[in-house]
């Protein structure tokens, strides 16, 4: 038998712009995530958001989600940078990353 | 992954990805290049002159609060010489407004800007809260866009202000040429690019954020850390507005140009003359002295249906016959009161300002 040593991430997330009324209405969370996903690759983004969905979002996936992916209209920054820069959904997450949510759907 | 230079001084590590050009660059560029573009919309339009006294329309939300920002610090910056208000209109929402307003309050301290706030139950005698409880939630929000629309007019007519600026920023004039074009509406159609509108009768609108795009007013309002505010308003939002933004945020998604490209097709839409022609004329409401394309001008003949408890009269041109054919105006019906253009003292005059 192989034993698998079990590695988390610690990532903080901040949600805004409206977002957080989603996820219990609560701005800042520290969550830990597994290091890695069931096909062995190293957690992504990507896999955060759908993490997120499973195991936060309260409600009304809808607006956090289209086609397993955050909704268009919905900014994300890693470490105060556009994931557009980062490579989005494929950049691996790290330990104590802080990954932000804001949404710019919410009235002006 | 190495980090990537911004592409504007090469000295700092980028940010962020500008949707409009594509560019990667970094905080203190951001701000600069976001900043210096409305004030080259401003100048460019020759929307103010030193002395004007302007009227910031402040909701709390993102758009308001970054443009009361970059307007305080574009009028330091350049010395545009205006003097700026805050107009906060009170649509009487509990638990969504009421909040929003509070927002605005810090806003006033923070930018140490004189505050107004007008509310739908001081001028037509409704909150949005009553309004919805005669009306149900179907069509509240064609009450509530025509009374801001009016109670924004007459709010700065009280601030005594040569003109008002909005916080409407690219995305949003995008969505509204994409519903003209939906709903066939080529008056509208016509005129919702125009960056500045003005009647003889209206007090002069302007948008300094239309070639802003959405995603950059909000990065700069994160970077900035400024203080908004953000929740859904809690009647059924605009549908048919949802639709048109889901759609375009589609759009942006595929090609970040987009936004901006369907603002420069809507500018080149040409009004023929004979289509101009069956457009009606502008005249004032004969019962309250508001502009209007009828007798009775929009507000009025939905606080009438209000009033006579007939709600659809104010919507519809059919429910408008059957009430009409009910008879004239009873006597004692709540009206709004008289419209007066800004009488225009100017700028050294000082006002009440109620800061209550």
């Amino acid at each position: 038998m192989t034993t698998t040593t079990i590695t988390t991430k610690s990532v903080r997330i901040e949600f805004g712009g409206g977002l957080e009324l989603l996820f219990a209405n609560q701005k800042s969370h520290k969550v830990d995530l597994p290091g890695t996903m069931v096909d062995g690759k190293p957690t992504n983004v990507h896999d955060l958001i759908l993490w997120l969905r499973d195991n936060l979002l309260k409600e009304r996936e809808e607006l956090f989600l289209d086609k397993n992916t955050v909704r268009p209209g919905i900014l994300v920054l890693i470490n105060d940078t556009d994931w557009e820069l980062e490579g989005e959904g494929d950049y691996v997450v790290q330990n104590n990353d802080e990954i932000v949510f804001i949404s710019t759907l919410h009235g002006g | 992954m190495a980090p990537k230079l911004c592409a504007l001084c090469a000295k700092s590590r980028a940010i962020l990805k500008r949707p409009k050009t594509g560019q990667q660059i970094c905080k203190e560029c951001f701000f600069y290049v976001f900043e210096t573009e409305v004030h080259n919309t401003i100048t460019q339009s020759q929307l103010f002159k030193p002395g004007d006294r302007v009227a910031i329309g402040a909701s709390g939300g993102k758009d308001s609060t970054v443009l009361a920002y970059v307007m305080k610090t574009l009028n330091e910056r350049y010395d545009y010489g205006v003097h700026l208000y805050l107009l906060s209109i009170d649509e009487g929402i509990t638990g969504y407004r009421d909040d929003s307003l509070e927002t605005v309050k810090r806003n006033q301290q923070q930018y140490s800007m004189p505050l107004k706030i007008l509310s739908y139950n001081d001028l037509y005698g409704w909150t949005m809260d009553a309004v919805v409880a005669q009306i149900g939630k179907k069509n509240n929000c064609t009450f509530c866009g025509v009374f801001r629309r009016q109670a924004l007019d007459r709010g700065a007519a009280m601030l005594n202000v040569d003109h008002i600026v909005t916080g409407h920023n690219a995305d949003d004039i995008a969505e509204t040429v994409l519903m003209n074009v939906m709903r066939g509406d080529i008056a509208r159609l016509g005129r919702c690019t125009s960056i500045c509108t003005q009647g003889e009768d209206t007090i002069k609108r302007s948008k300094p954020f239309k070639y802003a795009y959405e995603k950059e007013i909000v990065m700069y309002a994160y970077f900035k850390k400024l203080d908004y505010f953000s929740t859904e308003c809690i009647y059924s939002p605009d549908a048919y507005r949802g639709h048109a933004r889901a759609f375009l945020k589609d759009l942006e998604a595929a090609r970040p140009s987009a936004i901006i490209d369907i603002i420069h097709s809507g500018e080149a839409f040409a009004v023929k003359e004979e289509v101009k022609a069956t457009q009606k004329a502008q005249q004032t409401c004969k019962r309250c002295g508001y502009m209007s394309s009828n007798e009775l001008c929009k507000a009025c003949s939905l606080l009438e249906g209000l009033e006579r408890g007939a709600a659809a009269a104010g919507v519809t041109d059919r429910a408008r016959k059957k009430l009409d054919a009910e008879g004239p105006v009873p006597e004692g019906l709540r009206t709004i009161p008289y419209f007066q253009m800004p009488s225009g003292p100017g700028p050294s005059t000082t006002i009440q300002i109620d800061t209550s």
